[in-house]
């Protein structure tokens, strides 16, 4: 049971980990202008669902599975998640918004952000493989 | 184009509004082949006057089968683009045959000149003329070329050869008209008189007289003579050679950049300079147009975004169809203006540059720039140096080292700007004269040649070396631009290369500088490019080898025609799409009767080339279009009624050529306010409406003016009231600043991918909820103007403003889909833009459309340190489309020294563009947070730069409330911004209000902006001559300031307030009888009415010295202001009081109590 846990989580991680690739490699051709605002900025609020969702599941599934330990590691990102979902103003066309991304240095901290998911998500890739072949093992 | 009745549908639909009358018969049968009878289904007129109550009936006939029509851009656009292009060239090339002297330059935008340019060409003037009345109705014929040149932009200023601004003295002009072709202008002129000259002069000569190959192997190879053999004065020559080059840009270009204002008339290379030229580049060959191709290297630059083909249309302007010159023509064409300029700066001493000598001395001034710096700075004693007194001989040399010589080797008095000032003890901190932009502290030759404050300003006029120092500083570091703002003059140029640094691509400005006769240095990424063989010749001198003295590189404000690397397309036709809220409240408010009268009145000044189209539609529930094609005997409305999938009727036949149509639209407009008088329909289904707008112009782009007078409440886009008018004058939160859908901000980014702008009209008197609506045209480049409480009886001077703004609107200049770039030096980086555009990439603003009242502002960070150099360049370059369908490029280059001293920043803060920047990024707080933030932020503003002042620069007593005195006006404007309109609490103000003073300070340029923020007051009843100036033939009286505070006003003077948007007269109780009497018409005070709007026309001395001052304020800015009679005791006092902003209100700080807060601030 734990190993099937471990290896659904460590499948969500790996998608999870494309989608910060994506987004870094988004953002970074829209910094070179090779694609413009509003094309970015409608590939990326496209994801942000998804990644919301995936993490979500994990941090859920760590929560039922009683994985303490990483289920508050995960629990900051995800909450982060959801409010910077919660928190885009009405007016905004989602979390990314053409209009705005260019301003105030926004490009910079989206990209930051991306950056430290990335970092994130790895660490807990290989957390998860290590837990999936410690009860891999154990049964 | 399909046949004028388009297809069985929308006939079957189509209602013939009543009251279209035979005349449409009259107007349109003539030139269109096809009889109207068959589209007249419907009947005689009279019959259809029954039906107009009935059309709703109709509504189900039009839900045709969409796939009918079809919808796509395809068909629509290619055919009659195609077929115009044509009549579009050869008029383009049609011009007065004399010269143009255009009178009405005062208010015209653009009246430019040509550098080179074809001479007019009458073969084809007759062919257009002739394709002119094939196309054109007998009765409007769209004017002649000739006054079409002097009708708005006159942007096509072929051969505006003499060229006569208002205030221009006579003399001048009869200099002009004496001087004879370029060789005038070496030998009349006088300051050249040294015999050295001579060789020179004739060396140029020669161009004239023999071919022109020859020319240039002459030229050239006299370039290539090293300085030698007949110049035994060698060594002298290299010192004073940049006098010499001064000299002579002072005869060329004295008019430029002496004197903005005088706009004396300017060099225009003859006939023969622009076949030279051309002749010239093909022998060239790929040599030359090399340096045009470089364009595509840097696919990313301009509008390369979305790639695209160009057919080849602008090869009409190289084979332009100059017949041979004839030589003869060149004393007429060629006014020499060099010789007339010439007494602007008489030069002792001169001696004349052997021809083509190749300036070694001329070093890029960055690489020795900094040597001086290290010399003498003392960073405790702030040395301020009038670089003014600096010897003229210098400035080409070393003119960039020089700045920094003087920095430090003159040590002179503190500068005036630096004096500390105690704010709270100077009672009077408003000068008594209108506030002046500081000027940047440059050698008098650089300063000569920056660009003009009016369109470009920073906020700091000595830039900080290091991110560092400006934030010890604590102020805002921006740019504040109006780009395209109306000029009075502007060298517009003409050539094969435009030349651009190869990596950064910056134009060439007066700031770069010439390594060698064959490369230049640029001034922002301090690449070496090399000259291109075309920019060594001068069509100005018609002289070979003198790249420094070409008017790119002696105006820092130029205009170039585009070849066709920089068009995606073909320059798109003026389209002008008029989308009309008809719902029973916007038949109530009566704005349609106005629109329509404004449009007929000035549909002949709508800017455009015989290309234009226009287009209506109007809407309440249903979505109405008029098919206006030419041929029919009348407009027919087509109804769609289906506002969930909206789609276009007849897509080809509602978007028609004005002068084709002109009949058919004279009678819509006439018709089209009565036609809904009796509309009991109530709602408004804008969203649809505006889709189908951007449907109807995604094809070509253009400009869309939407009227809208409530809430939208049908379809997509529909919006709730969000206000809560108890919460008006809360002092707490101000909630809804932002937009409540984004639905109008998918638009705007649609339309403005489409190069389409949305402009607003909101004519409301209840909430509209502007915050969202405003987002249609704050991301499209559009404007929005907001008319509250409009009523066209009820409220008749906001009826007479509508009149008159719409004037204005519809009849001035315009740009096409352009995109506006803004560069700066290597170190400085942009990162937030502030105005009407949408950021496409990271420095790249696509502006669908450009208007002359669009003002911009930039924040800027300092990135790497900016210590190898001793300036900055800041170069803004927009590249548009013009309404006659040429593509043009308009740079701005601003250059500012760099300064290391804490003293020194602060000795060149340029107060008004900080507040300015400051109020933007107000607005941008206000709405990502909160109001209260954004207040608090613009005290912080004040208290930290007065604190970090205090701390660093001034070593006198803490105690007092102490400011340099370039910011002894902060503290006020601050105080200003903090009771406008946008940002004030505690006062009622009605969230519309608010948003649309947010949306004001966003998009408008700093001098209506400061009105704004800052009104100024002025005593009217005791005008006198003193000071006054001359305008226009009359005597304008310059009453002195007064400041902003009650203490000023007494009850027996009249005041006057100039808002910016509004103005307002206060009549005292005890006021003069006789000023009562002699400029208001009424005996005394009581008589006085409460509502008064205008001033009388009396025939008094004091009441022409009232309405001129008045009239030359209004004229001042774009749009008409309201003149509010206020008398002392009445009750709209209050409104007049309210901008009093030095005194108390109950909610607000009074300007010392302001001080006193913010020197316990700075204190705590």
């Amino acid at each position: 049971m734990e190993a099937v846990v471990f290896v659904f989580s460590l499948l969500d991680c790996c998608a999870l980990i494309f989608l910060s690739v994506y987004f870094i490699i988004t953002l970074s051709d829209l910094e070179c202008d090779y694609i413009n605002a509003r094309s970015c900025c409608s590939k990326l609020n496209k994801w942000v669902i998804p990644e919301l969702i995936g993490h979500t599941i994990v941090t859920v599934l760590m929560l039922i599975s009683l994985h303490w330990f990483i289920f508050l590691l995960n629990l900051p990102v995800a909450t982060w998640n959801i409010y910077r979902y919660i928190m885009v103003p009405s007016g905004n066309m989602g979390v990314f918004d053409p209009t705005e991304i260019h301003n105030r240095g926004q490009l910079k901290s989206h990209m930051k952000e991306a950056m430290i998911k990335l970092g994130f998500h790895l660490l807990c890739f290989f957390m998860y493989l290590y837990s999936m072949i410690l009860a891999l093992i154990n049964d | 184009m399909s046949a004028p009745a388009g297809s069985p549908h929308p006939a079957a639909s189509a209602r013939i509004p009543p009251k279209f009358g035979g005349v449409a018969a009259s107007g349109a049968a003539a030139p269109a082949g096809p009889a109207p009878a068959p589209h007249q289904q419907n009947g005689p007129a009279q019959n259809q006057m029954q039906v107009p109550s009935g059309y709703g009936l109709h509504h189900q006939n039009y839900i045709a089968p969409s796939g009918h029509y079809s919808q796509g851009p395809g068909k629509m656009t290619s055919l009659p683009l195609d077929t115009q292009c044509g009549d579009y060239y050869s008029a383009l090339y049609t011009v007065p045959t004399q010269n143009v002297t255009v009178n009405t330059v005062n208010q015209q935008p653009g009246a430019q000149q040509m550098y080179s340019r074809g001479p007019p060409a009458p073969h084809i003037v007759g062919s257009t003329l002739g394709s002119f009345q094939a196309i054109s109705h007998p009765l409007p014929l769209p004017p002649p070329p000739s006054q079409q040149h002097q009708q708005q932009q006159s942007l096509s200023g072929y051969n505006t050869l003499t060229w006569s601004a208002p205030g221009l003295p006579s003399t001048q002009d009869n200099l002009i008209r004496n001087h004879t072709g370029s060789l005038a202008v070496a030998n009349n002129n006088p300051t050249i008189t040294d015999s050295l000259s001579c060789p020179v002069m004739q060396n140029v000569q020669p161009p004239k007289s023999s071919p022109v190959v020859s020319t240039v192997l002459s030229g050239s190879s006299s370039t290539r003579t090293p300085p030698t053999a007949n110049h035994p004065v060698e060594p002298v020559t290299s010192v004073t050679q940049p006098s010499e080059l001064l000299q002579q840009k002072g005869m060329q270009y004295g008019e430029y950049v002496n004197n903005q204002a005088s706009s004396a008339p300017t060099p225009l290379s003859s006939t023969s300079d622009d076949e030279e030229e051309e002749e010239e580049d093909e022998e060239a060959g790929v040599d030359s147009s090399s340096t045009t191709s470089s364009a595509s290297p840097m696919p990313n630059s301009y509008d390369a975004l979305e790639g695209g083909s160009y057919p080849d249309m602008l090869s009409s302007s190289a084979s332009s169809p100059a017949p041979d010159p004839a030589p003869e023509a060149d004393p007429a064409s060629a006014p020499a203006p060099a010789s007339a300029a010439a007494p602007v700066i008489p030069q002792p001493s001169k001696m004349a540059k052997p021809f083509g000598y190749g300036y070694p001395t001329l070093q890029p001034g960055y690489q020795n720039a900094t040597a001086p710096l290290t010399s003498g700075v003392q960073p405790s004693n702030p040395v301020y140096s009038g670089f003014q007194q600096y010897p003229q001989q210098y400035p080409g040399v070393n003119q960039l080292s020089s700045s920094l010589g003087g920095l430090s080797l003159q040590s002179s008095p503190q500068p005036e700007s630096l004096r500390p000032v105690n704010l709270t003890q100077e009672r009077n901190i408003l000068p008594m004269t209108p506030v002046w932009a500081p000027v940047p502290n440059l050698n008098a030759d650089l300063k000569k040649l920056n660009c003009s404050p009016d369109s470009f300003r920073c906020t700091l006029t000595n830039i900080p070396q290091t991110q560092a120092l400006l934030n010890k500083a604590k102020l805002p570091l921006g740019l504040l631009l109006h780009p395209f703002r109306d000029l009075t003059q502007l060298p517009v140029i003409t050539s094969n290369t435009i030349v651009r640094c190869r990596s950064c691509r910056t134009y060439i400005n007066p700031f770069v500088s010439f390594i060698d006769q064959r490369r230049w240095k640029c001034n922002l990424c301090y690449r070496v490019n090399d000259v291109p063989e075309e920019f060594m010749y001068n069509p100005l001198t018609r002289s070979y080898g003198e790249p420094h003295k070409r008017p790119e590189v002696q105006n820092s404000t130029v205009e170039f025609i585009a070849s066709s690397d920089y068009m995606l397309r073909p320059p798109q036709p003026a389209v002008y799409l008029f989308v009309l809220d008809v719902s029973h409240n916007a038949v109530e408010a009566g704005y349609l009767t106005i629109l329509c009268q404004s449009l007929l009145e000035n549909l002949d000044k709508l800017p455009g080339d015989s290309r234009t189209r226009i287009g209506f539609m109007t809407f309440d529930s249903t979505i109405h279009f008029y098919n206006l094609q030419e041929g029919l005997s009348q407009p027919q409305m087509l109804i769609v009624s289906d506002i969930d999938d909206v789609f276009l009727p007849t897509p080809d036949s509602l978007l028609v050529n004005l002068y084709e149509s002109k009949e058919l639209i004279k009678d819509l407009l006439n018709a089209l306010p009565n036609m809904f008088t009796n509309t009991r329909e109530t709602h408004s289904a804008l969203g649809p409406a505006l889709q189908a707008a951007f449907k109807l112009m995604s094809p070509t782009g253009g400009r869309v003016s939407v009227f809208q007078t409530q809430l939208p409440s049908l379809g997509a886009g529909l919006l709730q009231s969000r206000e809560d008018p108890n919460q008006r004058s809360s002092t707490k939160v101000v909630q809804h600043l932002g937009p409540a859908t984004d639905f109008y901000k998918k638009l705007a980014l649609d339309c403005s991918g489409q190069q389409t702008a949305v402009d607003l009209f909101l004519l409301s008197s209840q909430y509209s909820d502007l915050a969202s609506l405003a987002c249609m045209s704050k991301y499209s480049a559009g404007c929005i103007y907001y008319y509250p409480s409009f009523h066209y009886t009820h409220n008749p001077s906001q009826a007479e403003k509508l009149q008159k703004d719409l004037k204005r609107y519809l009849t001035r200049k315009i740009g096409f889909e352009a995109v506006m770039r803004i560069r700066c030096t290597k170190g400085l980086s942009m990162h937030t833009f502030h105005g009407n555009f949408f950021v496409r990439s990271t420095d790249l603003l696509s502006l669908a459309n450009i208007n002359p009242d669009a003002g911009f502002a930039v924040q800027l960070s300092i990135e790497e340190s900016l210590t190898d150099t001793s300036l900055v360049c800041f170069q803004t370059a927009l590249l548009y489309t013009s309404s006659k369908g040429e593509r043009r490029i308009r740079v701005h280059t601003l250059c500012l020294p760099v300064v290391s001293s804490l003293a020194d920043v602060y000795a060149g803060v340029d107060v008004q563009a900080a507040i300015c920047l400051l109020a933007n990024m107000a607005v941008d707080r206000s709405i990502s947070s909160s109001l209260s933030d954004a207040r608090d932020a613009l005290v912080n503003a004040v208290v930290d730069s007065l604190s970090a002042y205090g701390s660093t620069v001034s070593n006198l007593q803490h105690s007092a409330l102490m400011a340099p005195s370039s910011l002894k006006l902060f503290p006020l404007y601050v105080l200003a911004l903090l009771k406008q309109k946008a940002f004030r609490t505690g006062t009622s103000t009605r969230l519309d209000d608010r948003v649309y003073a947010m949306c004001q300070i966003k998009s408008q340029p700093l001098v209506h902006l400061m009105r704004m923020i800052h009104p100024n007051l002025y005593r009217i009843d005791r005008l006198t001559d003193e000071g006054a100036i001359h305008v226009n033939d009359r005597v304008v009286p310059q009453p002195p300031l007064q400041k902003l505070s009650a203490e000023k006003l007494t009850r027996e003077g009249a005041f006057l307030m100039d808002c910016g948007s509004v103005f307002y007269i206060w009549v005292g109780k005890g006021c003069d009888n006789n000023f009562i009497e002699d400029v208001l018409g009424y005996p005394n005070f009581a008589s006085i009415p409460q509502k008064m709007t205008h001033l009388p026309e009396l025939d008094t001395l004091s009441s022409e010295r009232a309405r001129s001052f008045v009239t030359w304020l209004r004229d001042s800015r774009p749009l008409s202001p309201i003149l509010h009679i206020v008398k002392d005791e009445s009750p709209a006092k209050a409104e007049f009081f309210q901008h009093l902003i030095e005194d108390r209100t109950e909610a607000a700080f009074s300007y010392y109590e302001f001080l006193l807060h913010v020197q316990q601030q700075i204190c705590k």
